[in-house]
């Protein structure tokens, strides 16, 4: 299982790439793996505030829809608008083509509720 | 992939051949353009396929023979679909004084029909433990939204406009959270706790002066009572809220326990899981909804009341939330779960939820060796398990779904409950002997066994039916929804 070092997990499985002020967010390997082929990603639009552990979207697979959770709170500045016609990218570049949105951070201390990759790691192998 | 040998009608068509003879025509014929404005007329042709009576009966009974149906074989996706249509239905809905009426007939010529619906509303009044009952909406998810709209209205009419807040479990049908977008609410999830049942800690933190209401099914989606039933009417009604009850489960508590003696306020049911009624072709459904004194105000308008001797359309209903579907219901399907009920009488419908929830748990003891339980108490008329165990070999619970095509059932409701992981859930019914449910589980462990053997052979299964197995990713993302001549 792919668990990049450099970057931070949530507990339902988006991860989080810190630049600065910004982040990019995207869904793991894990949670790609779980779902099955994903045939659909709905993304919210650029000016979109995003509020941590509420709903900023759906991904929808074969078997289910499954909604996609803030992992941090504030605004939309960019959005991946190539998943919509290309959503096979989550499966296969989960962290590279398959990025979701990138977030201005409006409370940067929310980061530190966010696990490493060993944590996250240990958290899924519970399962 | 095995192409399907049966070619599509169009690929049947012969220039010129056809299956009847037009009589001459009898009246003056009119220019076209006098009739349909150019703009709307076809410039060409439309390309219909032009086959003889007996290939068109042939084609479409082939197509027929490759249904697979209640009444062809077992399914377990029990009430929930389709249980077994009593045949005697068909004739009882049939009946001239059925069939043949009119919904804008004077009442004094349909009293037959009419008695018959308000009998109906009494007895679905009585086996819910409900005030009243409307026969109008025409399903089970717009009986929610009904049912939500009358707690609406009882609400607005205590001037108490704070209540935006819908409570659904995390079990919940899909349709809950969905009927109370739609009917002006928010949806609140509270959590199952590791019982599978409603988290009462969770639900008392959400529970508030917002709480409109809790809609809650109950045997809930996996299968199991809610015991705490009573407290949680407690605290939903304590902070002023009302209790829904989703019906979709009733099969489970026919003549054992009833929705308004739990605390629940409104009721729907689905005539056409508990009671029934035809519904696999997709519909007509109904979806009755009952409720307690204080919201039979908001009913909607008409219902059917007895006046003396005659039964007579009740219109006058001012705080009526207004009609919810034309005329009076799906009446066909009405007349047919009056029929049942009647067949059945009190002891036979308490005995088919017996039945129902033996059968489930007889199915549930025979698998529970070969597949993770999430929940291993006794179960109501339906159980869930996991393919927690399979999925290790890499064999997923699609997988097993495909593979039991091959032995000739549909497969069973995968990946619902939401809540958990590689879900199979299966409802058997009452109706079903137990050499088919012992056929059936023998199918489950042999597919079981395979997947710790050879797994290969569940995950590339089907094998043996028409059509091998499909693509359904590329059906998703590149559906071909149109045929085009090639």
């Amino acid at each position: 299982m792919n668990l990049p070092q450099e970057l931070k997990y949530s507990k339902e499985h988006e991860w989080v790439k810190v630049d600065g002020n910004k982040v990019v967010i995207g869904i793991t390997e894990h949670a790609q793996d779980e779902l099955g082929d994903i045939v659909f990603v709905e993304l919210p639009e650029k000016g979109d505030q995003l509020t941590v552990d509420e709903p900023f979207g759906s991904v929808e697979s074969v078997k289910t829809v499954s909604e996609l959770y803030a992992p941090v709170s504030g605004e939309v500045l960019d959005v991946n608008g190539e998943l919509e016609d290309s959503p096979e990218f989550v499966n296969e570049s989960p962290y590279e083509k398959a990025w979701m949105v990138v977030v201005e951070l409006s409370d940067a201390s929310q980061l530190d509720a966010l696990m490493d990759a060993d944590t996250y790691k240990q958290m899924i192998s519970e399962d | 992939m095995t192409q399907s040998n049966q070619p599509l009608i169009f690929e049947l068509s012969k220039s010129g051949r056809t299956g009847c003879s037009l009589p001459d025509l009898d009246i003056e014929t009119q220019p076209l353009d006098d009739l349909l404005p150019r703009s709307y007329q076809r410039k060409e042709p439309a390309e219909l396929p032009e086959v003889s009576e007996l290939q068109a009966v042939r084609h479409f009974t082939a197509l027929s023979q490759r249904n697979h149906g209640v009444d062809t074989g077992f399914y377990p996706l029990g009430s929930c679909t389709m249980k077994y249509n009593p045949k005697v239905h068909e004739d009882i809905a049939r009946f001239k004084g059925f069939a043949h009426i009119h919904p804008y007939q004077d009442s004094a010529t349909i009293q037959g029909a009419l008695e018959v619906m308000y009998r109906l509303q009494i007895s679905l009044a009585e086996i819910t433990g409900m005030a009243e009952v409307t026969l109008q909406p025409a399903a089970g998810a717009h009986g929610e939204w009904t049912g939500l709209m009358l707690i609406r209205a009882f609400h607005e009419a205590n001037q108490d406009y704070k209540r935006n807040k819908v409570i659904v479990p995390d079990s919940a049908h899909g349709t809950n959270p969905a009927s109370a977008v739609v009917a002006g609410f928010e949806a609140v999830t509270v959590r199952t706790n590791d019982r599978g049942l409603v988290d009462l800690d969770h639900l008392k933190e959400l529970t508030g002066e917002d709480t409109a209401a809790l809609m809650l099914t109950n045997p809930n989606t996996l299968g199991l009572f809610e015991e705490e039933i009573v407290e949680m009417a407690e605290i939903i009604h304590e902070a002023g809220g009302k209790l829904y009850y989703d019906g979709a489960n009733s099969n489970a508590i026919l003549g054992i326990a009833r929705p308004g003696d739990m605390g629940f306020d409104v009721v729907h049911l689905n005539l056409h899981k508990t009671f029934t009624t035809p519904h696999g072709g997709g519909g007509p459904g109904s979806g009755p909804v009952g409720v307690k004194q204080d919201l039979v105000p908001y009913l909607p308008a008409p219902q059917i009341i007895k006046q003396a001797d005659r039964y007579v359309f009740h219109y006058d209903i001012p705080e009526s939330i207004g009609r919810v579907k034309p005329y009076y219901g799906n009446f066909g399907i009405n007349v047919r779960a009056y029929a049942y009920i009647r067949t059945m009488g009190p002891a036979g419908l308490r005995k088919v939820s017996e039945f129902a929830v033996l059968n489930a748990n007889y199915m549930l003891r025979r698998l529970e060796p070969y597949f993770d339980v999430p929940y291993s108490q006794h179960c109501k008329h339906e159980f869930v398990l996991s393919g927690k165990r399979q999925k290790k070999q890499g064999v997923r619970t699609l997988d097993m779904a495909k593979r039991l095509l091959d032995f000739g059932y549909h497969p069973p409701t995968i990946y619902f409950p939401i809540n958990v992981e590689e879900t199979m859930m299966i409802e058997p019914t009452e109706t079903e002997a137990k050499e088919v449910l012992d056929e059936f589980c023998d199918a489950m462990i042999q597919i079981a066994e395979e997947a710790e053997d050879h797994p290969e052979i569940v995950q590339e299964a089907p094998h043996h039916t028409v059509i091998d197995r499909l693509d359904e990713t590329k059906a998703a993302r590149q559906p071909v929804l149109r045929y085009e001549k090639q």
